[in-house]
């Protein structure tokens, strides 16, 4: 998949089907059925209260509104992905354990797998995909890690350069040692923290200039 | 490791969640749905259970819109924390760090950045234990069930107690919450008779109280906030975390410590160790033995000595009575004068 079906996803006005717009529109629907299923399977209780909100909901993700129908438990990385096609928040481990879900609300790191959508209504959710500028061209911090080929296999990477943007914005100039501590919330099973660090360090460079 | 469990990876089964906005409404909320429902900080604790499906609750109260209880302010004697600020807020708010670092220090020990930010002060402090059968689903004592998987002569217990045990030997896993006692903090809990304030040793209890439950919160029961008095404000602070990891671990215990001194002569010390009990162990006879003694090596022996006395180890866990004793005397002089020749 190359970088430029990635940019389609997130532009809505292209017409184009791509192989990956398909199987999301898959995944999607996917989502819905078991949104169902779950409703109907429930009532090993008594019936819920009457219903207090709304399940149609509106997010700022990425500095655009989406409207989007979400269960009062999903959390906000179940919503991003199968909902919204924003798979660049990846989800490893589900229990605020690894950091891969890492998204930015209002500027601040989160762990999305353990966010409920319902929650953050009304704040400014910022995901791998919105970093770049609306022509593509990259953050310098993605820049950064491109020019330092800094993760190996990146399954990581979304959440740690979300991580390191907010760590980053707060200390323009840190030692290697307080970067660490700064992303230290996120794991890398490639155990390619070195060459991580160096990128980010580059890209710290890269943001003092910009 | 002894004990394996599916990570169940959809979705959550469905519960209803409530958003008030008010404290008096959320309390009005949890005394409605009492047992059935599940008051929701910053959630760290909180997803665990429901994703691995071991509490199901049908309603969850979400407190994170509610504005009065998030925030520091100065009190005319000390501090009031909101239960719902984060850790992040804590261990940055400049009154914190000038009069009560001992409290800044302690929450940016805990987990990572993202937990800090998401994490609450009163979530931390009324975290549920981590020991892995009860976690895990197994039918242990402290889950209602009749037996502790953990104190056999095979059970996976290097994390656990050596004071306190009572059928269960889990501890209690806050870093935050040895600080608080230090600091003398009072709970500030608000229930449909309206209010009452607890000294913060007393928020915990342990398995030979209850063994169900690990504070003193009832269903109904809302903490709201934490008050810090300003008699220990500026005094001689020590806080220090072991763990395996450098970073995110919980505790193998932890100190936290709060002396004022007259030169070199202790006048009076609060210290608390937690992650060696089921509940925090505030040392009320080493803070007796140490008063008007010289802060040294001596002392912080003598201290060390007199804390582990009656520790009874599990098969796994002998080295938390050096390690305690050790954080004990470092408390007292320091790392650097604590070190053994």
């Amino acid at each position: 998949m190359s970088e430029m079906d990635d940019q389609k996803v997130d532009d809505g006005t292209s017409n184009a089907i791509t192989r990956r717009k398909f199987i999301m529109g898959v995944i999607a629907g996917g989502a819905v059925v078991g949104a169902a299923s779950y409703h109907f399977l429930s009532p090993s209780h008594a019936p819920l209260p009457p219903y207090l909100g709304e399940r149609l909901i509106s997010l700022n993700v990425n500095g655009k509104v989406r409207r989007v129908d979400v269960m009062k438990q999903e959390t906000l990385a179940s919503t991003l992905r199968y909902k919204l096609g924003l798979t660049g928040a990846k989800m490893g481990c589900d229990r605020a354990e690894c950091g891969s879900c890492t998204v930015l609300l209002d500027g601040v790191p989160y762990y999305s797998c353990s966010v409920l959508t319902h929650t953050v209504r009304g704040r400014k959710i910022t995901t791998i995909e919105g970093l770049a500028a609306p022509d593509g061209t990259l953050h310098p911090l993605q820049k950064a890690i491109v020019d330092e080929q800094g993760f190996q296999c990146a399954f990581c990477m979304s959440g740690f350069t979300l991580a390191a943007l907010a760590f980053l914005k707060k200390h323009p100039n840190p030692t290697r040692a307080e970067l660490a501590h700064g992303v230290s919330g996120n794991l890398c099973r490639c155990q390619d923290y070195n060459k991580i660090l160096d990128a980010l360090t580059r890209g710290a460079e890269y943001m003092r200039r910009a | 490791m002894a004990v394996t469990m599916a990570v169940i990876r959809d979705v959550m089964p469905a519960f209803d969640l409530l958003q008030p906005t008010t404290a008096a409404d959320a309390q009005k909320l949890l005394e409605k749905y009492r047992g059935e429902a599940w008051a929701l900080a910053g959630g760290m604790d909180s997803f665990d259970w429901l994703k691995d499906r071991l509490r199901k609750p049908r309603v969850v109260v979400d407190l994170s819109g509610i504005d009065e209880l998030k925030g520091i302010r100065a009190t005319s004697d000390g501090v009031e924390i909101g239960a719902l600020t984060t850790l992040t807020e804590v261990g940055a708010h400049p009154l914190i760090r000038k009069d009560y670092s001992l409290l800044s220090d302690a929450v940016e020990h805990v987990a990572s950045p993202q937990i800090r930010n998401q994490g609450t002060l009163g979530g931390n402090v009324s975290q549920d234990v981590r020991c892995w059968y009860y976690r895990g689903g197994w039918p242990c004592y402290r889950a209602g069930g009749e037996t502790c998987f953990a104190d056999t002569p095979v059970g996976r217990n290097r994390e656990h107690a050596i004071f306190g045990a009572d059928r269960c030997v889990a501890v209690h896993p806050s870093d935050s919450a040895p600080a608080l006692i230090a600091l003398d903090a009072k709970f500030v809990i608000r229930s449909s008779k309206g209010e009452r304030v607890v000294d913060a040793e007393d928020y915990f209890i342990g398995p030979n109280v209850e063994i169900t439950r690990i504070n003193i919160l009832q269903p109904g029961d809302l903490l709201t906030s934490i008050r810090i008095p300003s008699s220990w404000a500026g005094a001689r602070f020590y806080f220090e975390k072991i763990r395996d990891r450098n970073v995110w671990d919980f505790p193998l215990m932890n100190v936290a410590s709060a002396m004022v001194l007259n030169g070199n002569t202790i006048q009076r010390m609060r210290i608390v160790v937690n992650a060696a009990a089921p509940t925090p162990m505030r040392l009320k006879a080493v803070e007796a033995a140490v008063a008007g003694k010289p802060a040294n090596a001596e002392t912080g022996e003598m201290a060390g000595n007199m804390a582990v006395k009656g520790a009874v180890p599990l098969q796994f866990n002998a080295y938390k009575i050096p390690l305690m004793r050790n954080l004990v005397k470092r408390a007292i002089v320091g790392a650097q004068e604590a070190s053994w020749a």
